[in-house]
């Protein structure tokens, strides 16, 4: 009945949307932690530079809030999976669906957290997903009876489409920039023209005076201080 | 101002940074060890009855002098890996010795007293066949080489080429060898397999054509394995399957057919199946070849024959005698008799391989006798030079240039320790014997304290170099710094050892036979020292690379001995290993064995651990790698050690795929849960022991397009935490995985240059749990700092600082390509580097971003002492926290010790106790007096 109700969604969605296309994503929950998937709801992914997804689901029958229960009592695993797919829409054509990617959950958490969770599709470079994740919010299990059947019947779910970074690169404009401004600087303050030494050369002197006095003793004190303070900074 | 500012924060950071040997330090703490590799050419230096010199061509392209007194290298030099700089021919005359490098490429002559290069010439292209030396009237000239195609001529004072002629028919004729006699004439053989011999007779002066010649010899299918160049230029060839040898000289003309000898009429025979081989020797190149020669007709069945008047004679018969000890007896070739008082016995090492080459020079004594001293190699790899009479000169253990991998083990308490430790293991028998026992071993120990005072005061007196400091395995044991341990290398041949790290010494070998080349090597330490008295136990996984099955050794890694414990046999490929922190009674972690159909085979399996198992499987979890189909995955254990796939993550091969995976290492610690910041806050480490770095490369190579890509995985719960692309980039790839952060290095295929990026890992300034981390209750993905560098080297291998307890900073050891090991500290690798500095950050002790890293010579932790090719790097904590041993390897082994934020905890060398402890009494006497005084004060008023 379920999947009876699912496909009139999902078959509307499409049809709404030329660009975007619905995969199933399916879960599994059972007391003798075999996994067998049956279909949660539907996700409308959408290609592009933004990536979009959302999620369509149904609510959970009582027979399935009651082994949600039973699993989460004996810590059991509620899994979910979604089938390899691109999400580029040029790519339908070769599209594999051989494979799934799946991930997991403690039962209990999802019981206790009310079904909240937030599911992750990853993808690469050339937006394939390459891995899906769910947690739920909060994500322990503190052994808390949630009572209320009726906080087991919605999903509240967060889904979102995570590309990868692009990870920086040496930032050598930005560098020299700042030095040329730097430079720049000097250059117009002709106080600043003063050559280093002559500018500081009553400090420099005592300073190396003092330096050189306690030159003998400094080769063991010195080092095992400097030493310390390395070591501390951390 | 502020550009000021900035240069004294850069200079004051790397005052605090820097670090660097003092001249009186060099060789204290540290120690190299310099290998050769596989011998494929040994020529002993013959030019002088005194001369020490032992020249040496190996498989991993090093040329090197050895001092056959000491087997010292007196020089080495190392070429490039792979086939570029292969060694394929070796020749010495006089002092000069000619090597030929890259199949053919170059003709180079080394002077050999100092190994200097006297010149290198650069030959025409063309596959390599033969090198030899021509000599004209008893004088050698000249050094021919043969190609593929073509034969050229070199002057060998100059290395200039005399001539150079290509071969007639080189396209159907093989030339495969070259031969020069007395007579001024350069003889090519080349054949066309089962049908007939070439011989092309070129003049040396000019390289003219004076002859060519084909014989029939339909059965011949190569000349080098069956023929040889006996007495004045005649060519000797034999057949296995007629059993027959062939005879024909070369020079003559007339002469077209090859003479048969049937091997019957000397009464010999060739053992089925085997193919014989014919050995001849030139002594001299300017003077023929002698006309005695070996064939032989089985794996260990050799003939001395020699050839007279066309006809072939009898000398010798050498049978195979089955020994464990091998004699080398001296022959004289003339007549096959033995020679009085040469035999040398040489006992083979029961942890060794077998011998498989000899060396052997021959001198005359100052008495006319004959002497020779001979170097033996053996399948293992060891270098023994022999010297009459049966006198082990030297040994090298040359395994050691190829170390697959490492780890390092405490050393076991001394006997007196070991007493006071195991009282404690023990189980309690009562009041009255615990005391008694305590009471004991406290005598023991003061007993031991004492004895060791004495041997102080006595060595104190001695003169210092008379005070030998001989390590034996005996006398092993640990330091109070835990600064002194056992090396396990475990070496690509197969040959383990175990090297005390102070000294180098090697303290014990063991050769396990029948590795085969490609087996990959997984050491595991599966009980440490710590729980006396049950020995230390090491696993050593060996694993066919191309089957993937996988056999155990477990042993004593101190003393090297093989563990009677029953090994699980192991009948279905290894996949994955698991070295879990569970215990068995017996105090050994349990190691997991995953085989291709996931199940789990459990080492040691007792009932203990099997139980223990059970309780614990719902939180055993691990993951699988898959790079040929970029799948990884994850198990959980279950219940009856059978396993469940609980995530998949699929890579798609098509656009990248998995060049490595790497976890944190087990034995870190870390000392600070976060990072306080400017403004007092903290901002806390994302801190997951599960965490995978995962790093792929393009397949796509294009320097436009080509990538890296970095992925850091839970191992848990296959959640990807973090995805990023470097984009322009190139492997190889060396990465760090450690703490909350990871470095690594590629190449910029767009501005070609080395890169560092570092990435780290926040929780942010909150803590979601700060007592326990689990991965299944991180709901929040961590924040993700990242910065990259410009770094002005290549580099070779990457490898960071560990100690005891993580509070010391941590610093990159980067293996460079010139043998320098550079130890940078970790906070010039920080993305929290400020572009602009602020108080926070100047607070924070940040070092404003530069984005190029520096490399100081000081940085160089192994000053002069250079590790040619390293290829890994292996740290361990000592039991200083400020200390961290390291070892680097590749062809050279290097020991040292580093202090990353200095030596904070110990005393310096010369620290001043007497100076000290005079004020301190000093001081303590002057309280006494003044007190005494006051006293008397005190009364004396009171009197008044």
């Amino acid at each position: 009945m379920i999947v009876n109700d699912f496909v009139c969604q999902s078959g509307d969605a499409v049809d709404t949307d030329f660009s975007g296309f619905s995969v199933p994503l399916e879960h599994s929950f059972e007391v003798d932690d075999v996994p067998r998937f049956r279909l949660r709801g539907a996700l409308q992914l959408r290609g592009g530079r933004e990536n979009s997804v959302y999620l369509s689901q149904n609510q959970l029958s009582e027979k399935d809030r009651s082994t949600l229960k039973d699993v989460a009592a004996v810590d059991g695993l509620y899994r979910i999976r979604v089938p390899r797919v691109s999400l580029q829409v040029d790519r339908q054509t070769e599209r594999q669906s051989e494979g799934y990617l799946t991930t997991f959950v403690r039962a209990c958490s999802l019981v206790e957290s009310h079904l909240s969770d937030v599911i992750t599709l990853h993808t690469d470079v050339s937006g394939y997903i390459i891995g899906i994740s769910i947690v739920t919010i909060p994500g322990s299990c503190r052994g808390i009876e949630v009572e209320d059947e009726v906080d087991l019947e919605v999903f509240n779910s967060t889904i979102s489409v995570v590309a990868p970074v692009t990870a920086p690169a040496p930032e050598t404009a930005p560098y020299i920039e700042r030095m040329e401004q730097e430079m720049e600087k000097k250059g117009k303050n002709p106080q600043e023209q003063k050559s280093f030494f002559a500018k500081y050369w009553m400090y420099i002197v005592p300073l190396v005076l003092f330096l050189m006095m306690s030159g003998a003793q400094d080769q063991s004190g010195g080092g095992a201080g400097g030493g310390a303070a390395n070591g501390g900074g951390r | 101002m502020a550009w000021l500012v900035v240069r004294l924060a850069i200079s004051v950071s790397l005052l605090y940074a820097a670090s660097a040997v003092f001249e009186d330090q060099v060789g204290k703490f540290d120690w190299r060890q310099q290998f050769i590799g596989k011998v494929r050419f040994a020529l002993f230096d013959t030019h002088s009855q005194a001369s020490k010199k032992l020249l040496v061509a190996t498989d991993k392209n090093v040329f090197a002098s050895l001092n056959s007194r000491t087997g010292d290298l007196f020089w080495r030099h190392v070429d490039k890996t792979g086939p570029e700089g292969h060694i394929d021919a070796l020749l010495m005359y006089g002092q000069d010795a000619v090597v030929v490098v890259g199949n053919g490429r170059l003709l180079r002559s080394w002077e050999t007293t100092v190994g200097g290069l006297k010149w290198e010439t650069v030959l025409d292209t063309g596959s390599f066949q033969a090198a030899a030396l021509v000599g004209v009237q008893d004088l050698v000239k000249y050094v021919a080489v043969l190609k593929k195609s073509a034969i050229s001529l070199h002057d060998l004072s100059s290395g200039s080429q005399i001539w150079g002629e290509n071969l007639p028919d080189s396209d159907s004729v093989q030339y495969q060898t070259i031969y020069s006699g007395e007579n001024g004439l350069v003889f090519v053989l080349g054949i066309v397999p089962n049908s007939h011999i070439v011989i092309v007779e070129y003049k040396i002066e000019d390289g003219e054509i004076m002859n060519k010649k084909s014989v029939e010899a339909a059965w011949m299918s190569s000349l080098e394995s069956s023929c040889a160049v006996v007495s004045s230029g005649i060519l000797l060839c034999v057949d296995q399957i007629t059993q027959s040898l062939y005879t024909l000289p070369l020079q003559s003309a007339e002469q077209t057919e090859m003479r048969q000898i049937h091997l019957q009429m000397l009464d010999l025979e060739v053992a089925s199946g085997f193919r014989p081989v014919l050995t001849s020797t030139q002594p001299n190149p300017a003077q023929p070849p002698l006309s005695e020669f070996f064939l032989q007709l089985s794996p260990d069945h050799h003939i001395l024959l020699q050839f007279k008047d066309g006809l072939i004679a009898l000398l010798r018969d050498f049978s195979p005698v089955r020994t464990n000890a091998c004699s080398i007896n001296l022959f004289s070739a003339d007549t096959g008799r033995k020679h009085l008082d040469t035999t040398i016995i040489y006992h083979m090492d029961p942890n060794g391989g077998k011998p498989n080459r000899l060396y052997v020079h021959a001198f005359l004594k100052k008495d006319d006798s004959v002497g020779y001293r001979v170097m033996v190699q053996t399948e293992d790899l060891t270098l023994t030079f022999l010297q009459q009479p049966g006198r082990v000169v030297w040994m090298r253990e040359e395994a050691l240039a190829d170390v697959v991998t490492m780890e390092m083990v405490d050393l076991p308490f001394t006997g007196t320790q070991a007493e006071l430790e195991g009282e404690f293991g023990k189980k309690a028998d009562g009041l009255l014997p615990m005391v008694l026992k305590r009471l004991s071993s406290q005598f023991i120990l003061l007993q031991a304290w004492l004895a060791h005072l004495w041997k102080l005061f006595y060595d104190a007196r001695k003169p210092r170099s008379s005070v030998k400091h001989e390590v034996t395995i005996d006398i092993l044991s640990r330091d109070e710094f835990n600064l002194q341990k056992m090396m396990l290398m475990v070496t690509a041949s197969g040959k383990l050892f175990g090297i005390d790290s102070k000294s180098g010494t090697i303290l014990w070998k063991q050769y396990l036979e029948n590795i085969q080349p490609n087996s990959v090597f997984k050491l595991i330490v599966q009980r440490t020292t710590a729980h006396f008295p049950h020995p230390p136990q090491c696993t050593l996984l060996i694993k066919n690379k191309d089957t993937g099955l996988g056999s155990l050794y477990v042993f004593n890694p101190i003393f090297g001995k093989k563990s009677q414990i029953s090994v699980p046999t192991l009948p279905r490929p290894v996949l994955q290993t698991l070295l879990l922190p569970v215990i068995d009674q017996d105090y050994a972690k349990v190691l997991l064995l995953i085989d291709d159909q996931y199940k789990v085979t459990a080492f040691p399996s007792t009932k203990n651990v099997l139980q223990q198992l059970q309780d614990t499987a719902s939180s055993i979890f691990f993951y699988l790698v898959d790079s040929s189909q970029g799948k990884l995955s994850g198990f959980r254990l279950r219940k009856d050690l059978s396993t469940e796939l609980i995530w998949e993550v699929v890579i798609p091969t098509e656009v990248q795929k998995i060049v490595a995976v790497k976890g944190k290492r087990a034995n870190e610690h870390v000392h600070s849960q976060g990072r306080v910041m400017g403004d007092r806050s903290v901002l806390y480490k994302y801190l997951n022991p599960n965490l995978l770095a995962v790093i792929t490369e393009s397949t796509d190579t294009h320097q436009e397009r080509s990538f890296v890509g970095i992925f850091l995985i839970d191992g848990v719960t296959g959640r990807i935490v973090h995805e990023a692309v470097q984009r322009k980039a190139r492997g190889p790839v060396h990465f760090v995985h450690s703490e909350n952060w990871v470095v690594y290095v590629y190449w910029n295929s767009k501005f070609r240059r080395n890169e560092f990026s570092v990435l780290e890992l926040f929780e942010g300034a909150e803590l979601y749990n700060s007592t326990v981390f689990s991965s299944l209750d991180r709901p929040h993905a961590p924040q993700v700092l990242q910065q990259s560098y410009i770094f002005p080297a290549p580099i070779n291998t990457l490898e960071a600082t560990l100690t005891e307890k993580g509070i010391t900073s941590r610093h990159l050891l980067v293996g460079l390509p010139s043998g320098n090991i550079l130890s940078l500290p970790k906070m010039f690798l920080d993305p929290r580097r400020p572009e602009l500095v602020s108080e926070q950050s100047r607070e924070e002790n940040l070092i404003p971003y530069a984005p190029e890293m520096p490399i100081r010579e000081e940085w160089f932790i192994n000053y002069n002492q250079t590790v040619s090719r390293v290829r890994g790097i292996y740290t361990a904590p000592s039991g200083l926290e400020s200390t961290c041993l390291v070892v680097a390897y590749g062809l050279d082994i290097y020991q040292t010790r580093v202090f990353p934020s200095k030596q904070f905890d110990v005393l310096k060398d010369d620290y001043d106790y007497i100076l000290i402890s005079s004020v301190l009494f000093g001081l303590f006497f002057a309280t006494m007096i003044s007190k005494r005084l006051a006293e008397v004060k005190l009364l004396n008023r009171a009197w008044r």
